[in-house]
């Protein structure tokens, strides 16, 4: 109890201080995870709005798919991209693997299924309101979509705090890509995994209560807005 | 009229939907000309909102065919919806017809000045900046009104606009409807209230089961209708008893 007492006091210490190595790596986890949740959002929304609206053949399949991969494992993830990153894949020219960049790519692609799925359900209750109407105006597919994420955008605010809750909370694929190279491309919880595993309890310590921290204030703000948004919208 | 060259007569052949094997729109046929308001009537699941569907296009017909005389000059053939449920977008008031002008393709430059104009034609432009779904049941069903004359249709079709308005509001819509007849705007409106279609209508569609049975003037509907159906409608009598002799476990409550 005492060492957790210990531990906690230092962890406050190095969050008040703003020590530079906690600061550092906080603002790398956060460049990587926010970035990682817009690119997945600027495929995910349309393609889940896509998935409500259109009729094709094996669309239930694809909906289906879109929610399992929902769970997909980080690591397998991780592994993947690893290989297409690393010198002998196919995109081993790039030189990516052991860059935030090829961390970016593991979160997007764990990313993607969570907004796709989740706004495919929004867009989708959406869509049975306004089918008729869309069609009455003479509204084209692409118009009907943009009207779908723009209506339903403060409920699709919760896709994207799943989103960023899964790529923010991500250890085994950006340990992978990443490397948890020092200065390059540790985050919080590459570096919690081995602060723990070096014995360091107050820098885990310190690094977890800056992401719970952070998380809260990303979920108390968007909750906000969406209050705010709703009540407007009626 | 807003077109130059005339769309109507508007025609239906043969016109027959059905789903799930059941035929809900059997074989009508009628022409509709410009210049007349038409109701068209009948008992619940006679399928005139169905009909009305498939001649706005939302739906297409299983076999038959809708057609306007626009179709043989190219002109673009101008229609609009209101249902008896507003659908109305998640923004406001003057949003709403907004978005159905860039819909359209109207010059952005007239937005505004077509919105004011439409709004005041229902008595909204105060509301102008309202969240559209803050506004009462009466309201949504004007502002859905402004937003399809907005348009300026050559066609406007309303399926029972008024089934869930108490009678002021009732009589607002039915003056915008007049303004919009008296604009140009051929009308082709269902509802179930015969007095309104007695009221407001030039002519009447009479519908039973899927199929058109009369289409009449309205005067000569309501004072001597030759089909018996519509004969026992407009006394108010209920149909169906004509038709479906009680069930048996009916029969047995009557006796007891």
């Amino acid at each position: 109890m005492t060492d957790f007492s210990d531990a906690l006091t230092t962890a406050l210490t190095l969050v008040a201080t703003m020590d530079r190595d906690l600061t550092e790596i906080v603002l790398l986890s956060l460049r990587v995870s926010l970035t990682a949740v817009a690119i997945a959002a600027i495929i995910g929304l349309p393609l889940g709005a896509a998935l409500a609206l259109l009729r094709f053949p094996g669309r239930k399949v694809v909906i289906v798919l879109m929610s399992a991969l929902m769970g997909l494992p980080p690591v397998v993830v991780g592994l993947a991209v690893y290989l297409l990153l690393s010198r002998s894949g196919p995109f081993g020219t790039f030189g990516l693997l052991f860059n935030p960049g090829a961390m970016i790519l593991a979160q997007v692609i764990l990313v993607i299924p969570i907004i796709a799925s989740l706004t495919q359900q929004v867009t989708e209750d959406l869509w049975h309101e306004y089918e008729e109407q869309l069609q009455s105006l003479g509204a084209s597919t692409m118009e009907s979509v943009w009207t779908l994420l723009w209506d339903g955008r403060y409920s699709l605010m919760t896709a994207h705090l799943a989103g960023f809750g899964r790529a923010s909370a991500e250890v085994g694929a950006v340990m992978i890509v990443g490397g948890n190279i020092d200065h390059v491309t540790r985050v919080m919880t590459t570096s919690i995994a081995l602060e723990v595993s070096k014995g360091d309890l107050p820098l885990a310590l310190g690094l977890g209560l800056v992401l719970i921290f952070l998380s809260l204030c990303i979920n108390m703000g968007v909750h906000s807005l969406q209050t705010v948004g709703r009540r407007w919208q009626r | 009229m807003h077109g130059q060259v005339t769309i109507f007569p508007l025609h239906t052949k043969n016109l027959c939907y059905q789903i799930g094997g059941k035929r809900l729109i059997k074989d009508i046929s009628f022409s509709l000309s410009h210049g007349t308001k038409t109701f068209i009537v009948g008992p619940n699941g006679a399928g005139k909102s169905l009909l009305m569907r498939l001649c706005h296009g939302l739906i297409k017909p299983t076999s038959g065919s809708v057609e306007c005389h626009a179709v043989q000059t190219t002109q673009k053939c101008k229609q609009a919806m209101v249902f008896q449920r507003p659908v109305l977008l998640r923004r406001s008031v003057a949003g709403n017809i907004a978005y159905a002008l860039r819909v359209y393709g109207v010059e952005k430059r007239r937005h505004r000045e077509i919105i004011e104009e439409s709004l005041r034609q229902v008595g909204l432009n105060r509301f102008s900046k309202h969240p559209a779904r803050s506004l009462s049941f009466g309201e949504q069903q004007r502002l859905a009104l402004a937003r399809a004359l907005a348009l300026k249709p050559d066609i406007l079709f309303l399926d029972e606009p008024t089934a869930n308005l108490d009678p002021a509001a009732t009589h607002v819509v039915e003056e915008v409807i007049e303004m919009a007849h008296l604009a140009g705007t051929k009308i082709i409106m269902t509802t179930h209230d015969l007095n309104q279609a007695r009221r407001l209508s030039d002519d009447i569609l009479f519908l039973y089961r899927g199929r058109l049975k009369e289409q009449a003037p309205t005067g000569e509907l309501f004072t001597n209708p030759k089909n018996d159906l519509a004969q026992a409608f407009v006394k108010g009598e209920l149909l169906w008893w004509r038709q479906r002799p009680l069930s048996p476990d009916c029969d047995a409550h009557k006796d007891q």
